[in-house]
């Protein structure tokens, strides 16, 4: 016990850009899906559950367009394929993690993972145990900023409209860090790009499967020269 | 709007399944003893930078440079949003200027 209490004191510096960022993040969710009239605890379960957060902001898009539960599905697989590279990723670093690897892989998201990604667990600390408070602390954090939203929202009516480009900003964010940190802009342009090309083509809702299947082919075509001038 | 308990359930538990098949895959595909081959992890490493930039075109999908505004709202915010987040490299200040930013825009000037 004593140990996990001081794990926890190690863990929990490094998860403090997260707190911030999930609270507040957390709380624009928790009221966009209140002003939708979602009741608090689908809000909080699917902080708990879903754990995603660009999803969960899109999925506050999908509800005003009503319930096309495949097409729910695949958007979520879409959107959440990012995790499929994360999970590549901490194929070796989440080796060995017994009982608690479920939980370690349910729960990276974005955050965690660059969270981890440039994080080495202090001496003295078990990595394991300090993968898992991290991931847990942030996890509370998401949903903890949910719940003051949802109630928040069903509380005070305050102007919302517009509050939904909080994601669009978030993306822009991302994409500027990525940018910076890429040796290489040719995929992130291909990204943009494929997109522009098949929301003209396609129309806005219906873009974004031809989009992906653009962007395979475009790097399935581009493998060799790309590799000789890596991203990263 | 109202939703009933079963059209939420399904919702929910449709995004949260399809967010668990997305994180657990890789683990499954490739236990702790096997090779990535080199193609999966070519795309690994390319692919997070392509989605985010096809990301930012999703949330952009439904502006206009045709009808009143112009887009302008979406523009100026944006603009904003990048000149800052390159100077003070602070992300929440990014998005918290940038969205307050965008709302005062829609809904007192445009």
């Amino acid at each position: 016990m004593k140990r996990h209490i001081s794990t926890v004191r190690f863990a929990f510096p490094y998860t403090v850009p997260v707190l911030s960022g999930y609270m507040v993040l957390g709380t624009a969710y928790g009221i966009l899906m209140s002003k939708q009239e979602i009741p608090l605890f689908w809000i909080v379960f699917s902080s708990i559950f879903v754990y995603a957060g660009s999803m969960q902001f899109v999925a506050v898009a999908l509800l005003s367009a009503g319930f096309d539960y495949p097409g729910v599905f695949l958007m979520t697989l879409i959107i959440n394929a990012r995790h499929l590279f994360y999970g590549l990723s901490f194929l070796q670093k989440y080796k060995d993690m017994g009982k608690i690897k479920p939980y370690l892989v349910l729960s990276l998201t974005d955050e965690t993972f660059s969270l981890l990604c440039n994080t080495e667990p202090p001496a003295g600390v078990i990595p394991k145990w300090f993968y898992f408070y991290i991931s847990l602390l942030n996890h509370i954090y998401w949903v903890s900023g949910s719940l003051t939203g949802g109630i928040l929202g069903s509380l005070i009516k305050f102007e919302t409209n517009g509050l939904e480009f909080v994601l669009t900003a978030l993306f822009i964010v991302i994409f500027i860090d990525q940018w910076k940190s890429a040796k290489n802009h040719i995929p992130a342009v291909i990204g943009v790009l494929s997109a522009v090309v098949c929301r003209i083509l396609f129309g806005p809702s219906d873009f974004i499967i031809p989009s992906m299947i653009v962007i395979l082919l475009l790097l399935t075509l581009i493998k060799k020269p790309l590799e000789r001038r890596p991203v990263k | 709007m109202n939703y009933s308990g079963t059209q939420l359930l399904l919702f929910f538990g449709l995004i949260s399944l399809g967010t668990i098949i997305t994180r657990v895959l890789p683990f499954l595909v490739f236990p702790e003893n096997k090779i990535m081959p080199k193609y999966i992890k070519y795309l690994s490493d390319v692919l997070p930078f392509t989605t985010i930039g096809m990301l930012v075109v999703y949330c952009l999908k439904d502006i206009s440079f045709t009808t009143n505004p112009f887009a302008l709202p979406e523009i100026i915010s944006i603009t904003v949003i990048i000149i800052l987040h390159l100077v003070k490299k602070n992300t929440l200040l990014s998005i918290g200027i940038g969205t307050a930013l965008y709302m005062i825009l829609i809904n007192y000037v445009f």
